[in-house]
């Protein structure tokens, strides 16, 4: 199975890079374009069968290591 | 008394600091690998600057999972003065040695210069040399040294001092002029609550020898920690023997 797992900066971390590309979109003209959040994307390949087991370990990878709770929050899709 | 560098795939101030330790300080230091399990008998360990395993997913984020980490862990555990410079810091963070997280600079740029800081603890191995409210000019070089901590975090280091150095201009002064990189409350240094375990983003292993141009303020914190260990005592025994 696959797991996507989305890494993004909790609502009340500042996100430099995020204010730079709204910045920079707002500047060609996308005014209609209002906050812009950057995060991670991570596509994982799973030697689990059931879509609950994937996601468990997926949960568990990004609590380890792919994100950091200080800062982070991630959500899990699992096909 | 002798010091350990800690030395991950990707560290690049390691000789720096073993120089700084060795060849200005006159004191035994001694590179350790980060498969290496043992500080070798170490009173003082280094996690030196650089890109430690290369800091692709974030910042100090794999160093963490190092073997060394375990007995830099169970040093720090029994009150051994542990120091993170820069990567070093951001491998503390990462490891819940030290509280809080870093962030891209506000600027997004790779920071390098000279800065001042001023010394707002002097309760800790690295800062017991210094005068409370002591500015420093020690270099900087780094482009995630935005320390953030959420606002109840933030307050609780507040509360228990655990913010040692801040970034200032040249007479103390900490204003948004003076902070390079964003930094909350423009912290530049905090320390664990016991006190042992330092993180500073400024660079003093860079600022010990004259010849190179750029003033000699790194020595106060590499001099305060001999000053720390070779007083001998038990930390808390240091800490009021500092305090009297």
């Amino acid at each position: 199975m696959r797991a996507r797992v989305f890494v993004t900066l909790k609502p009340s971390v500042f996100d430099p890079q995020g204010k730079v590309i709204a910045d920079a979109l707002h500047s060609l003209g996308y005014g209609g374009v209002g906050d812009v959040r950057q995060g991670k994307y991570f596509e994982l390949d799973l030697a689990a069968t059931e879509a609950a087991q994937a996601r468990a370990l997926a949960a568990e990878v990004a609590d380890k290591l792919l994100a950091n709770p200080v800062i982070e929050s991630y959500r899990i899709e699992i096909d | 008394m002798k010091f350990a560098i800690i030395v991950f795939p990707g560290s690049n101030c390691d000789h720096d600091a073993h120089h700084a330790a060795q060849d200005v300080l006159g004191q035994q230091a001694e590179c350790i690998w980060h498969k290496d399990t043992s500080l070798n008998g170490a009173d003082v360990v280094i996690l030196p600057g650089g890109f430690a395993h290369g800091d692709y997913l974030r910042t100090g984020a794999m160093a963490r999972f190092s073997p060394i980490m375990s007995a830099v862990r169970e040093f720090a555990g029994r009150g051994g003065p542990v120091v993170g410079i820069c990567n070093g810091f951001q491998v503390l963070l990462e490891a819940g040695l030290l509280p809080g997280a870093m962030l891209r600079n506000v600027s997004l740029k790779y920071q390098c210069e000279f800065v001042h800081v001023r010394v707002d603890q002097v309760d800790t191995p690295f800062t017991c040399g210094a005068t409370a409210g002591q500015v420093l000019r020690i270099p900087i070089g780094h482009g995630e040294g935005n320390y953030f901590a959420p606002p109840d975090l933030l307050r609780s280091i507040e509360a228990n001092r655990q913010v040692v150095l801040r970034y200032a201009d040249a007479a103390g002064r900490v204003s948004d002029d003076s902070n390079p990189n964003g930094s909350v409350n423009g912290i530049a240094a905090v320390c664990n609550e016991q006190r042992n375990v330092v993180g500073m983003m400024p660079h003093p292993e860079r600022a010990c020898e004259s010849i190179l141009g750029g003033g000699t303020d790194g020595l106060v914190i590499l001099q305060s920690v001999v000053k720390w260990v070779t007083a001998g005592a038990h930390p808390a025994e240091k800490l009021a023997l500092h305090a009297s």
